[in-house]
């Protein structure tokens, strides 16, 4: 543009008509396309609802300030039941805490990330660089089952809780935006992250590069890795998981491999078609998983509420034990198994509920 | 690596020579031996064939013949002498009821609740570069919705002059565009970084699908909002769901090929993908596709939001973490034959398989039998689009003996796929994201095939 500009200048030395062909070459730049009103301006109170995200420099943060001790109540009644009491986790979640030390506060790198040094969890506090991250995500996302249910007051709470935890503040600690810059300082993997632009850049190079041999290339030719035969059927039969038609099929992964081709070829080619679901039968897993049962309740163990396996074993013998049943899921409770309440399910129909009952009652299996 | 002359297809493989032997050049001047096993190959296969009377049919229980010839043609079934069933009788057409092995499935043991989880795609068991919308691989983080799109509101704002709400009648008016893209999640392979780890190409490679996407370009937007290009250097985009997905996105892609879509292969987005309106990101990994979106906001620092500073971070020998790791590198996978299936015979197979790249289209496939010793190059198979699937074939006669496959994509840059110990080498075993590596299947000689690292 700045090119065109002097060349014109030099072309043509009418001051108005540089002027002129500058306006043209702006106006059609800008010129306005027929669509350009689609849609309304946001309000201010609609775009205060929704830009919650809070960046790195704390952007966006909003004002509050929660203690270390009011934290640990959130914790306890909120968090707790899946990430245990001490963020150690429990049956549902990976720990978030743990594997941190006070020389990693002073380096800023997690040592138990180094090489050779096989710490057996990857905690959240072993990851994370940048404390606004850890504010964002509880604030946005939590609890697991009710996001955005907390207070501001109550996210610097219980961020102020897991900070104390990884001893990255002290027991007596208020969090709030006036310290929580402070609070970065010590962060223990703060130095820990590299920005690597080649996996970013779409232009960028890769870091491994491999040539294009198509002759006697050298390679090593050993077996690196196989899958150990105990994993064989980790997967379940892969050959119910293959098309019955075409020039393979599916091995019968929960069977010994066959000795020879043979063997093969009859094991895969005798298995029968893949049978049709019993016209009106009720698939009870099916059901937990769609109805959301199952983010709460293990097939064997207690995970926010009782494993099912555990209720079954509990009523076990209990003459009324399908209609007691069919009562508590229709209408939910609390204290038999714990404080956590379960909701009602009233989407289920009679059938469902009958299904779900039934299927308890006899093992849960 | 016998060669058949007449068809000029490789035959079997050298895995029976001594591990480590350089094997002369096969190609173009066969040896006296190799001729002789080419012969023999075919020979059996020919002799079996004839005297099974149908070949491979013929090992089928269901395809036992009449002396006079087979039930299958001779008595004529049901479908043929009835009457069928009439229109709309599904309103909305499902796949047939023999095809109900192939479907989405959890590995098992990888996550602990279904909200937060991955179903994978059966790659083994589909054709071309389109994956059926219902068979589309899941991520979710916090659950999936099936929103009111009456309801749906998309916002933009931060450095722009006009911060702008739009309904899905709005977006639905703007001009369109329709794409075909991949999405593979970072992580797909990822398991498979220190060792083989899973069965099949449905759990090894399955965290991935290809689509044709129908939306408008952010850019579009962007322009209709005035954004600020002296400062903008990034947007954030944001889902409409519980976890409230976030991501970074680098400026330049924002205004280059990044879509916010409504539509997939014709209908509107699945409401596991998304609907109503998900971010596409072509070649970027699948978690930057935030569904449910309803927000993006200009700004000029990146975001460090918990998908980019806790997860899809990649852990260095070194331990440092790469952070903002995006572009989904050159990558492909033989899916047929593939890990955890079974040859029915020895003789000709279509090896068919997958190849994609986040920085363009597929310039080159490579195919090899003997585990990498010796490669042929592949068949493009239709379209060659950029960062879309692109379908190779390649044709192999079997020999019985054991065999290893392998594939190599070369893409538009140039990039070769690399090997995995090439990329260990550099990245070490524990990154979980980004593994790219070629994949090895071995053929035994029973006809499994299994998956193995070699290299």
């Amino acid at each position: 543009m700045k090119t065109m500009m002097m060349t014109a200048n030099k072309r043509f030395s009418h001051p108005l008509l540089v002027l002129a062909m500058a306006t043209f070459a702006l106006g059609s730049a800008h010129a306005k396309k027929p669509w350009e009103d689609i849609g309304r301006d946001a309000k201010p109170a609609e775009i205060a609802a929704w830009d919650i995200d809070v960046r790195p420099d704390f952007k966006g943060l909003p004002a509050g300030a929660g203690s270390v001790d009011r934290g640990t109540e959130v914790w306890e009644s909120k968090c707790a039941s899946c990430h245990g009491v001490f963020g150690e986790s429990n049956e549902v979640f990976t720990p978030l805490v743990g594997g941190t030390t006070a020389k990693d506060i002073e380096t800023g790198h997690v040592a138990n990330l180094l090489p050779g040094k096989n710490f057996p969890q990857r905690t959240t506090m072993m990851k994370v660089a940048t404390v606004s991250t850890l504010w964002d995500y509880i604030n946005r996302a939590m609890p697991w089952n009710a996001p955005k249910s907390l207070s501001t007051d109550d996210v610097y709470a219980v961020l102020a809780y897991l900070l104390n935890l990884a001893e990255v503040v002290p027991a007596d600690y208020v969090l709030s935006d006036k310290n929580i810059a402070d609070v970065q300082k010590r962060m223990p993997n703060r130095n820990g992250m590299t920005v690597y632009t080649p996996l970013w850049d779409v232009k960028g190079k890769g870091d491994v590069q491999n040539v294009a041999c198509m002759k006697n290339c050298v390679t090593e030719l050993t077996l690196g890795s196989s899958l150990p035969d105990f994993a064989r059927d980790a997967h379940g039969d892969i050959n119910k998981q293959n098309r019955i038609i075409g020039p393979v099929r599916g091995a019968v992964t929960t069977e010994p491999a066959p000795k020879t081709l043979n063997d093969s070829r009859a094991k895969v080619m005798g298995v029968a078609a893949p049978a049709k679901a019993e016209a009106g039968a009720i698939d009870v897993k099916a059901l937990l998983v769609s109805n959301s049962c199952t983010a709460c309740h293990g097939m064997k163990n207690k995970m926010v509420g009782p494993g099912f396996a555990e209720v079954a074993e509990k009523y076990k013998g209990q003459a009324d034990a399908k209609t007691y049943l069919i009562g508590k899921i229709k209408n939910g409770g609390a204290g038999v198994w714990g404080g956590i309440p379960m909701p009602g399910q009233p989407q289920l129909s009679d059938a469902e509920l009958a299904a779900i009952a039934g299927w308890i009652v006899d093992g849960a299996k | 690596m016998p060669i058949n002359q007449d068809l000029n297809i490789p035959m079997g493989n050298a895995l029976d020579q001594p591990i480590g032997r350089i094997i002369p050049a096969p190609e173009n001047h066969l040896s006296a031996d190799g001729l002789e096993t080419a012969r023999k190959a075919r020979r059996s296969f020919m002799g079996k064939a004839l005297a099974m009377g149908a070949g491979i049919a013929a090992a089928s229980k269901a395809a036992v013949a009449a002396p006079e010839g087979e039930d299958a043609i001779l008595k004529l079934p049901a479908h043929t002498t009835g009457l069928g069933q009439g229109v709309a009788a599904n309103a909305y057409g499902m796949p047939s009821k023999w095809e109900s092995n192939l479907m989405r499935r959890e590995s098992p043991g990888l996550t602990r609740v279904p909200q937060a989880s991955v179903s994978f795609c059966p790659l083994q068991g589909l054709f071309g570069i389109i994956t059926p919308s219902g068979l589309h691989f899941e991520r979710h983080h916090q659950g999936w919705w099936d929103i009111d799109p009456s309801q749906h509101r998309f916002m933009v704002n931060g450095l722009v002059k006009r911060p702008r709400v739009f309904t899905m009648d709005d977006l639905m008016r703007l001009p369109s565009v329709s794409r075909i893209h991949f999405i593979e999640c970072g992580a797909n392979t990822g398991p498979e970084w220190g060792n083989v780890a899973l069965p099949s190409v449905q759990y090894t490679h399955g965290m991935l699908s290809c689509s044709e996407f129908t939306g408008v370009l952010l850019s579009t937007v962007l322009e209709m909002c005035g954004i600020d290009k002296k400062k903008a250097r990034y947007v954030l985009a944001e889902g409409a769901d519980g976890s409230s997905m976030t991501r970074t996105i680098a400026m330049d892609r924002a205004m280059d090929d990044v879509m916010i879509a409504w539509g997939m292969n014709g209908e509107m987005l699945r409401p596991e993908n998304g609907y109503p309106l998900r971010l596409v990101v072509p070649g970027v990994q699948g978690v930057s596709w935030v569904k449910y979106l309803r927000r993006i906001e200009v700004g000029d620092q990146p975001y460090a939001t918990k998908d980019e500073a806790v997860h899809y971070i990649d852990l260095q020998p070194d331990g440092q973490h790469r952070q903002y790791t995006s572009i989904q590198e050159c990558k492909s996978v033989i899916t047929t034959p593939s890990g955890s299936q079974t040859l029915l015979d020895k003789g000709y197979y279509n090896i068919s398989g997958l190849a994609w790249s986040g920085r363009g289209s597929i310039k080159r496939v490579d195919v090899s039998v003997d585990g990498g010793r010796n490669w042929r190059t592949a068949r493009i198979e239709g379209p060659t689009l950029s960062k879309a699937l692109t379908r190779f074939n390649f044709d192999w006669v079997w020999d019985g003996k054991p065999a290893i496959l392998q594939s190599r994509a070369i893409d538009s840059t140039g990039y070769v796929q690399p090997k995995i110990n090439q990329l260990r080498a550099v990245r070490g075993t524990r990154s979980i994201y980004h593994n790219n590596a070629i994949q090895s299947w071995k053929i035994s000689e029973n006809g499994e095939v299994s998956n193995v690292q070699v290299y």
